[in-house]
């Protein structure tokens, strides 16, 4: 607001200097305060409509409802939240632009032999054919079941506890008992069920911290727990760097010296988020360090959240100790410990969104619960589910069978890349293998990394998942899937990798 | 002690309110037509369970759409590993017709704009957490649904700025009350980022007309803020005057900035699926519905639930069948109600919409006080055991006013609660000293209950339990041994 200040007064002296200049001055400055304040508060220049600008044209169609306004007019850009602005720019992370890139151009053995090959998505293929053969032999007349009475429509159109079924999480507590080993058990009264793990995540954070918090996460790091602890919350993930030398273990060092830092900055570390196998590596943590990091968080005060989800994919001769194994002891503060797990991956059911909160912490429960009304399973999958989980014989079955599935791929892809001189990550769990190839890329740097990871998909017509994506501080890793292949396509794949690798030695 | 948020510690969750204690008394003892005839009545709980058996019908003819069935199986693997939080084509279609059915065919919903998210609840946290920050406040006319406050602003950190509408002119709500709450909120230094309505309305169960609509949207491009449109009752209308969707007036009007208009829906209420958890955002802004459809990965409806609705949904013969038996049935039951409750002199506000009435006890308050409407609502759950949901858990500005659900019963329970109703009035009317002395003896003074098995207690918490009928297996010990 421009301050008028009228002069004349003072300067022809009229009226002395009260009556002449400093009282008209007062007048003309509330007359502006109140043409201020009365003014339309967000108007602004005439603009164009806020929509044409919007970086999402080229996702939505003119809708047929909107043809018939006008939006011009002198009202300025409407505000919507800072945060949705920033979530709704195109996601612009290798791992986006390569599963767009094979929806575009898949590979199909014959009828896309150029297309590209998906080897960037998490998710188990393998056996679905035993889910069907359950299906088959289990098969209900329609989702609400053959008769009236327990299963008939108003037990599963109904309000339901907004925390998940009792008998699912029955079902489910000796699913993960099944999974996780046979020392640990657990119990069904300790746990909120929720439409994925990804709302567990959130949840979890926000019970755990304030806006401004932080998280310490080792990488590289699943990346959607970027969206998963932030976008929402206002909480802050901090990398702690692993490397190859340490086979991307995390150590207590490296902990305490990212915890420290934080102090220094003012900003308040809540607890370590963890993923037991881990995600890109395929790595568990040894029992050691588990026992490490428990008593680090016990002298820091801090939470720990371990994500369990891929513990019913181990396939490798390693042990995977569940966090729930080691709270036996009494010296432990167990109201510190929570646990995430669900079933998109071990039970490859990603779409019927099923995830699980696990606390030892009963305040947390009671909010977890609560906030659990934002994010509940869809009724009729709870029972589907509930079927199915209770059906332990199936469920030892497909677990052993698919471990073994996973197992071969897993061996033969490894073998694979052997032969073209690249070499895996120790890994003994997951979907994927974590590959080196820093010997292929033009420049050790993310840039470097990238421009290979664009070659791949180009040139090897494979789309592969950059470190970078997962904050890996090393450059040349790549995170491989190979559980939505099958043998078949593996030398085709590395055909692929080995067409790139020709191209950039010729190149060097 | 290892510290937590103030999310977790604070009770901005709102279950400490009065309207939560009704339910806890049902959950304590729950009526039972023949094995609990003296169990409190459930009447708190907005469920619309008049037409159960048209969708158990549907889903027992159509096993294809269901995946564990023979004639499904065959779509189960890609129905299993779909996880697009763009959500099935056919899901998106099928909503955005139905959407558009219910609104009588005069506005076409686009697909692309549908947005899912858990339930009508995560759909309303969803849409704040898209257009304001912490802090930011949205208008929201009095009486509003309870769970508002925590579905709005619990983890959204936003605040509600209620804009009180009362009896004196059929709980309007008028230009003037917004602009005095806009106006106010300003020289508080509170951000009004919007103005959210739930058409039709909950409690009142009345729709908005025309001209109202028109000045609403007027009003909130005037100022350049967001309306949200709550429409989830929209199809249990059961007479006239017509639903009029925001939708509709936005193609009516001639001035209109589309990025301010958006609307909540569900199928919890017109198709009696609670239990589907089926959230939608349909907004008309391009950022939100990108922002929106990202954020819902945190409520994505399972592709089961989808799979079956997006059949259900599209067969037009079911969908027309369906939404008029429900309003016939509704109409009936509405009618049924309301004149048990006119023969106890009872007079309800005029509705047309809704799973409830909003019932006018003014002349039963011993005076016009928030206290004496807590006096009689103890009354009413403890001595008449019906539980209705007290006014001032809505908000409301003006005592004396009590939501009752209609729609969650079986006639005969129905009946039941007339009759107790009636009972009770009639007592009341007739000043019996020796009952009223009787009474007020065994009026507790506050009703709070407490138990040892605390996980029990907070199980209780949970507002959407159990309905009188559900056949789900109850979750506590204690009603286990009564049902």
């Amino acid at each position: 607001m421009r301050l008028i200040v009228p002069l004349q007064g003072v300067v022809q002296g009229r009226g002395g200097l009260i009556l002449g200049s400093l009282i008209p001055c007062a007048l003309f400055y509330f007359f502006q305060l109140y043409v201020k304040r009365h003014r339309s508060p967000k108007s602004g220049s005439n603009h164009i409509s806020p929509s044409q600008s919007s970086p999402n044209l080229a996702e939505l169609q003119r809708s047929s409802s909107r043809s018939n306004l006008s939006s011009r007019g002198s009202i300025g850009r409407v505000q919507v939240s800072s945060r949705a602005s920033s979530i709704a720019k195109p996601n612009d992370s290798p791992y986006y632009i390569g599963l767009d890139k094979v929806s575009e151009d898949a590979y199909d053995r014959f009828d896309n032999p150029d297309g590209v090959i998906q080897l960037g998505l998490s998710e188990n293929r393998l056996c679905f054919d035993l889910i069907e053969k359950w299906f088959s032999e289990n098969l209900k007349d329609s989702v609400i079941g053959s008769d009236g009475g327990d299963l008939s429509i108003s037990g599963i159109a109904a309000y339901q506890p907004l925390d998940g079924l009792m008998e699912l999480k029955v079902a489910m507590a000796g699913f993960m008992s099944q999974v996780m080993g046979p020392a640990v058990s657990f119990d069904p009264l300790q746990m909120v069920l929720t439409c994925g793990a990804t709302p567990a995540i959130e949840i979890l954070c926000f019970c755990l911290a304030d806006p401004g918090n932080a998280f310490l996460v080792p990488t590289p790091y699943y990346s959607g727990f970027d969206r998963d602890v932030r976008w929402r919350t206002g909480v802050e993930l901090i990398p702690v760097h692993c490397r190859n030398t340490d086979n991307f273990i995390i150590s207590i060092t490296s902990l305490d010296q990212a915890f420290n830092q934080a102090r220094k900055r003012g900003v308040k570390v809540r607890g370590i988020l963890l993923s037991n196998p881990g995600n890109p590596v395929g790595n568990l943590l040894p029992r050691e360090t588990l026992d490490d990091i428990l008593y680090f968080s016990q002298e820091k005060n801090i939470h720990i959240i371990l994500d369990e989800i891929y513990a019913g994919s181990v396939y490798g001769t390693e042990e995977h100790v569940s966090m729930a194994e080691l709270l036996d002891s009494d010296d432990i503060d167990k109201t510190r410990i929570h646990m995430v797990y669900g079933l998109s991956k071990d039970l490859a059911l990603p779409g019927f969104r099923v995830g699980v909160i696990y606390s030892f912490n009963d305040t947390v429960l009671v909010a977890a619960k609560r906030l659990a009304r934002f994010s509940s399973i869809s009724a009729p999958t709870q029972r589907l589910l509930t079927s199915m989980l209770s059906d332990t014989r199936f469920t030892l079955t497909y677990i052993n069978t698919s471990k073994k599935r996973i197992r071969k791929m897993h061996d033969l892809f490894v073998a694979g890349l052997k032969q073209l001189g690249i070499e895996c990550a120790t890994s003994s769990a997951g979907f994927y293998c974590w590959a080196n190839m820093s010997k292929l890329i033009p420049s050790y740097s993310e840039k470097g990394e990238l421009e290979l990871w664009e070659m791949l998909l180009n040139i090897g017509k494979i789309n592969v998942t950059p470190g970078s994506a997962f904050h890996c501080i090393e450059p040349g890793w790549f995170r491989c899937c190979f559980t939505t292949l099958s043998e078949e396509d593996i030398p085709i794949v590395i055909e692929g990798i080995r067409k790139v690798a020709e191209t950039c030695k010729s190149s060097s | 002690m290892v510290v937590l948020s103030k999310i977790a510690t604070n009770d901005r969750h709102g279950e400490n309110s009065p309207y939560f204690d009704g339910w806890k008394a049902y959950d304590m003892n729950p009526y039972h037509p023949t094995k609990n005839r003296d169990g409190v009545i459930q009447m708190g709980l907005a469920e619309n369970q008049l037409c159960f058996d048209l969708s158990e019908d549907w889903i027992r003819k159509n096993p294809k759409a269901s995946i564990c069935t023979a004639e499904g199986v065959d779509e189960f693997k890609n129905i299993a590993i779909f996880q697009d939080y763009h959500g099935l084509p056919e899901f998106r279609q099928a909503v955005a017709s139905f959407m558009g059915r219910v609104r009588g065919g005069r506005v076409k919903f686009d697909p692309e704009r549908i947005v899912m998210s858990g339930g009508a609840t995560g759909a309303n946290e969803l849409i704040m957490f898209c257009l304001a920050d912490p802090g930011d406040a949205f208008l929201v006319p009095s009486p509003y649904y309870p769970a508002f406050d925590r579905d709005l602003g619990w983890r959204t950190g936003v605040q509600i700025v209620p804009v009180h509408c009362d009896s004196s002119n059929g709980f309007l709500i008028t230009k003037a009350a917004l602009e005095a709450a806009y106006e106010k909120a300003q020289e508080d230094n509170i951000n009004i980022k919007g103005l959210l309505i739930a058409n039709p309305s909950n409690p009142l169960g009345t729709v908005l007309d025309r001209d109202t609509l028109k000045s609403l949207v007027s009003f909130v491009n005037e100022k350049n803020i967001h309306l949200v449109c709550d429409e989830i009752y929209a199809a249990t209308l059961f007479s006239t005057p017509n639903f009029v969707s925001i939708s509709e007036i936005m193609q009516e009007m001639e001035y209109c900035n589309p990025d301010l208009i958006h609307i909540v829906y569900s199928l919890s209420k017109d198709m009696g699926l609670p239990g589907f958890r089926v959230g939608i955002v349909y907004s008309y802004n391009d950022t939100v519905v990108s922002c929106g459809r990202k954020m819902s990965s945190f409520g994505l409806v399972s592709s089961q639930t989808q799979h079956l609705l997006a059949a259900m949904l599209s067969d037009e013969e079911f969908v027309g069948n369906y939404l008029e038996q429900s309003s016939k049935r509704l109409e009936k039951r509405h009618n049924a109600f309301t004149k048990g409750l006119a023969k106890a002199g009872i007079t309800c506000l005029k509705s047309n919409a809704g799973l409830f009435v909003w019932m006018d006890l003014r002349r039963l308050l011993k005076e016009q006080t928030l206290e004496a409407e807590m006096a009689l609502w103890r009354v009413i759950i403890n001595e008449v055991k019906v539980n209705v949901s007290p006014g001032s858990s809505f908000h409301c500005s003006e005592p004396g006013w009590f939501r009752v659900c209609f729609a969650n019963m079986d006639d005969e329970t129905v009946e039941v609660a007339l009759q107790r109703i009636n009972a009770f009035v009639r007592q009341e009317k007739d000043g019996n000293n020796k009952a009223q002395g009787k009474r007020t003896k065994c009026l507790p003074k506050k009703l709070q209950l407490s138990f040892s098995f605390r996980r029990y207690d907070e199980g209780l918490m949970s507002p959407h339990i159990m309905s009188p009928h559900s056949p789900h297996v109850p979750l506590s010990p204690l009603v286990r041994a009564r049902t």
